[in-house]
């Protein structure tokens, strides 16, 4: 796997290198931003309010809680940023090697394709991480100025983490297939977005149809993380949709060789 | 150290490779001569493991393409047409790239990438970003590549592509000198280039290898002529001694009743007594052509005289 860490390196050093990530970086943290203190001022004016009557609120069971209120759904959106930030980071991968003609090198190297496909995958985990970890600045802000529970703010992380983790496989797929960067970003955007809504129809209905497309979106197994909740079965959902996909480039790739 | 048997290789009903087979020897520097599309890359694509063939074998010191292709991409280093470099990388950083890549061990990269920089003559740009260097240093940023990793042998296709008469000539003689410790492949649509280069040739067109022999060996076999294809509707008695009567003509070859090829001097067109002659005998032309791709037309279209870098050189 020596070699995937190569690939890696040499991808997030070129990240680095090109404008695309700065903008996309700066694009992801004003929105996330905006969006963060628009929740935010609402739930001060909101405790604001509450505080004479917090005794008797709290009596009754009702909490001015700022992990539900503020953080819970701002995790929330961030998802949702991603959701069409990501596509734009991993349009490249596979994309501009073959447009650039520099895939043969990787070919012709005592390098396995799942060694590619797996650097590939870590150089854009790497840097959505470290985008995510920019924008955790919000985070520190209520740490400082309230009191939350730590543990779903880990565990929302975590879920963040692995459906970004689904979004990239999704992406690196759609840039495996074109050498078109555009191309693969709206492929990308195309399949995240249809993975996301997917739970939609059974929203408005009880058939078991509903019931399994529910379970299928990954949107329904994000909810949990965020409210705290770290199942196994989530957890093991994520990871195995993340291989599934990064399996199909890999028989992607395979095949573009036999035609 | 490379062994090709019956290889073909087909891109849906169009086959780029029909039915090849050659031997290259240790230490050997063979030049894979044809005409654009002949093939030559394909081959080459296939011997570095990147396609896999549609029938046949082919074995790199002694391992299959197909069952053993890891061990091969240990011991080869491919330059494709067009060299593949990261534009956005330093050139030293590239290599040292390349090198983890070819699983250099890590305590022998600096080394290995001050080996190259050395014998390539990029010793003055090694901080300089690729993508803004010329395209002969691109070229040798390329080669030093396919070196990094000390191959036993060397695949190139074309290396000197698209690089101007400066370029080129020292292109060439950065791979004169590589040939004294490696086994080289390299492929080229020029002939000149080929014969100052290689021990070795063989001659590709059409997917099909027409010739392969040592350069003398080419030219003691080459017979300097032209051909003209005659079928004719009426066979008649005489027919190939009054053509071989014609004026210019060297030699009549009758193939059949009423099937001739007339052999003249290369310069000379004898379509029009070839046709006056038949017309007057009424024989009634079927057919007249001149014959295409023997091996003398495939090497008239290759011996593009290279006048820029002759000037050059002067």
């Amino acid at each position: 796997m020596k070699s995937a860490f190569w690939i890696a390196r040499r991808e997030i050093g070129s990240f680095f290198y090109s404008p695309i990530f700065y903008v996309v970086t700066t694009v992801f943290l004003v929105l996330y931003s905006f969006l963060f203190f628009a929740i935010f001022s609402d739930f001060s004016q909101a405790s604001l309010q509450a505080a004479p009557q917090a005794a008797a609120l709290q009596k009754a069971g009702y909490s001015i809680n700022a992990n539900e209120m503020v953080i819970q759904p701002s995790l929330g959106n961030m998802g949702v940023i991603l959701l069409f930030i990501i596509p734009l980071i991993t349009m490249r991968s596979f994309a501009e090697e073959k447009k650039n003609k520099t895939f043969s090198l990787l070919l012709s190297s005592p390098v396995h394709l799942r060694e590619i496909i797996a650097g590939k995958f870590l150089a854009c985990l790497t840097v959505i991480s470290f985008m995510v970890l920019l924008s955790s600045y919000s985070i520190g802000f209520i740490v400082v100025m309230g009191e939350p529970e730590l543990g779903p703010i880990f565990s929302g992380y975590l879920g963040i983490l692995l459906m970004t983790g689904c979004y990239i496989a999704m992406g690196v797929l759609a840039s495996s297939l074109t050498d078109n960067q555009i191309v693969a970003a709206v492929i990308g955007f195309g399949m995240a977005l249809l993975m996301w809504l997917l739970e939609l129809p059974a929203q408005s209905s009880d058939s078991g149809m509903g019931m399994i497309l529910e379970k299928i979106s990954l949107r329904s197994h994000l909810e949990p993380f965020l409210k705290g909740i770290m199942d196994s079965s989530d957890i093991i959902y994520y990871l195995s949709f993340m291989v599934f996909i990064l399996f199909i480039t890999h028989q992607v790739l395979d095949s573009r060789r036999w035609r | 150290m490379i062994e090709v048997e019956h290889l073909t290789k087909n891109y849906g009903p169009r086959s780029a490779v029909k039915d090849l087979s050659f031997q290259i020897n240790q230490g050997e520097v063979v030049g894979f001569l044809g005409p654009n599309g002949a093939g030559k890359t394909t081959t080459m694509n296939i011997l570095s493991c990147i396609l896999p063939a549609t029938e046949g074998k082919a074995r790199v010191c002694g391992f299959d393409t197909f069952d053993q292709s890891m061990e091969i991409r240990k011991v080869i280093g491919y330059l494709p047409e067009t060299p593949p470099l990261y534009q956005d990388m330093s050139v030293a950083d590239f290599l040292r790239f390349a090198a983890g890549l070819r699983n250099v061990p890590i305590k022998k990269i600096t080394a290995a990438v001050d080996r190259v920089l050395e014998q390539c003559g990029l010793g003055d740009v090694r901080q300089r970003i690729i993508g803004r260097l010329s395209k002969g240093y691109q070229q040798r940023v390329g080669l030093a590549q396919a070196m990094i990793h000390d191959p036993k042998i060397l695949i190139l296709d074309e290396p000197t592509v698209g690089l101007d008469p400066i370029q080129i000539i020292e292109i060439r003689k950065l791979i004169q000198e590589l040939g004294t410790a490696h086994t080289i492949l390299l492929s080229s649509h020029i002939l000149p280039e080929v014969t100052q280069i290689c021990q070795r040739v063989i001659i590709i067109s059409e997917g099909e290898i027409v010739a392969m022999d040592t350069l003398d060996g080419l030219n003691a076999s080459m017979r300097h002529v032209r051909r003209l294809e005659l079928k004719v509707r009426h066979p008649a008695d005489g027919i190939q001694n009054k053509l071989e009567a014609l004026d210019k003509v060297l030699s009549v070859q009758a193939r059949g009743q009423d099937f001739f090829v007339i052999e003249s001097e290369p310069d000379v067109h004898l379509q029009d007594e070839v046709a006056r002659l038949a017309l007057d005998q009424l024989w009634g032309i079927e057919e007249l052509k001149p014959m295409t791709l023997t091996l003398e037309d495939i090497f008239l279209k290759l011996t593009t005289e290279e006048k820029e870098v002759k000037e050059a050189l002067a």
